[in-house]
């Protein structure tokens, strides 16, 4: 289902890139003839093991271009990723963004999943902390994205706000295209309910990343 | 050997207990430069003794001792500064070895002189390249060895013929190479100075600075695992959590990534094997 869902994007963003005619010519494009032999090293140097097939290697629109420009798109096909990216979220159908914190604090905790190592189909965390300052009494965090202890404290838990993280966690790339935080919604990493769970650990006056 | 491998390790983790524990218990979080300061602590500790001599030294005997089919030593291995010369050579390397035509790491080139020189078939010598809690890799500990020999040399990786050019310039494209479920390249972690994942500092990859810091204390003593690593461990590793397909042991491509990272360290003094948490 994952891979289909992959698949989809590929095909969706695929068809806009085509019909959307050239593409800006990218700083960091290889010359020809280089582009060609790196392509053959990643098909004889790599191998699938595990969850982690062949077609992983394969670019979609959004990372070939990060790739080309070295996370610097220009306007125009910035633009056109950036609503390419929007239009695949998937909201919940409930209207509701807020589950459990403390579910979300295990998810944030858990980095499992999705690599070679890892039971295909096994649980898959959030990795949050791997990057992020979240519940305060966590030290142990990376500072690859930004601090958000006392989200909810310091940007409110309104509807708007919440939405707005929930769309982030699911496709961060929707709000900044080369953002290095994965899609999680869109890879299916994740799924609704543990988005939900996410966004109550950041925004839940009752978790502990809003407490006093 | 094993029993005094584990009580490195609960040394290392009361260690660790001693420095991080006063600071969760009193500052909590906000603190990153105490950490960090607890954190470069720690290593200093470590640094007083480095377990990866025992694999030097296991190394070194491998070297020196004849083995395979052809009964014969690896003293007449050729790691670029002619054959048998082991002192400074791993500072030069990767590089161009006219007898295959190829630009190899140390990694490669100990493959190449194993099965030339003691006829072992590259089947048996790269099926389990990376040490397990079970079993210790040769290849690890000849690493080990050899790149102990370049302690105190001066990083200076050729980019003279086109084919090391060409390698420099694939690992660098490969460095800067988004894809897989999580979107992620080299550079989403290491192109940036100061950033961490939880508390693990990350090099930055893309400056002189960062590669030479990097780069000049790998291979490593890992004390969480309580093994040695070799580089190619090390990248491996890395794509691993890239979450990429997993990359050939000795492959081109990791030979590339790894021409991009030691010819970025060049000029630097070279200082492995190093110690890590």
């Amino acid at each position: 289902m994952k891979g289909n869902r992959m698949k989809a994007v590929h095909a969706a963003t695929l068809a806009v890139a085509i019909g959307g005619g050239c593409a800006p010519v990218a700083r960091h494009a290889a010359d020809p003839a280089l582009e060609s032999q790196f392509k053959q090293l990643l098909q004889h140097d790599f191998h699938a093991r595990g969850s982690a097939g062949m077609d992983r290697l394969e670019q979609d629109p959004v990372q070939r271009t990060c790739t080309e420009t070295r996370d610097r798109p220009q306007g125009a096909q910035q633009e056109t990723l950036l609503k390419e990216q929007f239009a695949l979220i998937r909201w919940p159908a409930d209207g509701q963004f807020l589950g459990n914190w403390r579910a979300g604090e295990k998810l944030a905790q858990d980095g499992r999943g999705m690599t070679w190592a890892d039971r295909p189909g096994g649980p898959v965390g959030g990795s949050c902390y791997g990057c992020h300052q979240i519940a305060p009494v966590e030290i142990a965090f990376g500072t690859i994205g930004p601090s958000l202890l006392h989200l909810g404290r310091d940007r409110g838990a309104a509807p708007d706000m919440q939405r707005y993280v929930y769309g982030h966690i699911y496709n961060a790339k929707a709000y900044n295209v080369c953002s290095y935080m994965p899609r999680f919604g869109v890879s299916g990493a994740l799924s609704e309910q543990q988005i939900k769970d996410l966004v109550a650990l950041l925004l839940d006056p009752d978790s502990p990343v809003n407490r006093p | 050997m094993d029993a005094g491998f584990s009580v490195l390790r609960a040394a290392a983790a009361m260690l660790l207990a001693t420095v991080f524990g006063p600071i969760a218990a009193d500052e909590g979080a906000g603190q990153p430069d105490r950490t960090s300061a607890a954190i470069a602590r720690y290593r200093q500790m470590l640094d007083e003794g480095n377990p990866a001599e025992l694999d030097e030294l296991r190394g070194e005997q491998l070297w020196k001792t004849a083995a395979g089919p052809a009964q014969a030593t690896l003293e007449r291995c050729d790691l670029g500064r002619g054959p048998g010369v082991v002192q400074g050579a791993y500072a030069q390397l990767p590089r161009l070895f006219a007898d295959t035509g190829r630009v190899q790491d140390l990694e490669s080139r100990l493959v190449t002189c194993i099965t030339t020189l003691q006829a072992i078939p590259e089947s048996d010598v790269v099926a389990k390249p990376f040490s397990t809690d079970a079993a210790r890799s040769d290849i690890e500990a000849l690493v080990a060895y050899v790149v102990g020999q370049s302690r105190g040399a001066t990083m200076n990786v050729p980019l003279r013929d086109a084919k090391e050019k060409e390698a420099y310039a694939l690992g660098e494209r490969l460095f800067f190479y988004r894809a897989g479920p999580y979107d992620f390249s080299c550079a989403s972690c290491h192109s940036e100075d100061g950033r961490r994942i939880r508390l693990q500092e990350l090099p930055n990859l893309t400056t002189k600075a960062g590669a030479q810091r990097a780069y000049t204390v790998w291979p490593a003593y890992r004390v969480s695992q309580g093994l040695f690593r070799s580089f190619q461990w090390r990248l491996n590793d890395c794509f691993r959590q890239q979450r990429f397909p997993q990359p050939v042991y000795a492959s081109d491509a990791t030979i590339a990534l790894t021409m991009f990272i030691a010819a970025n360290a060049n000029g630097a003094v070279y200082n492995g094997p190093g110690i890590k948490r």
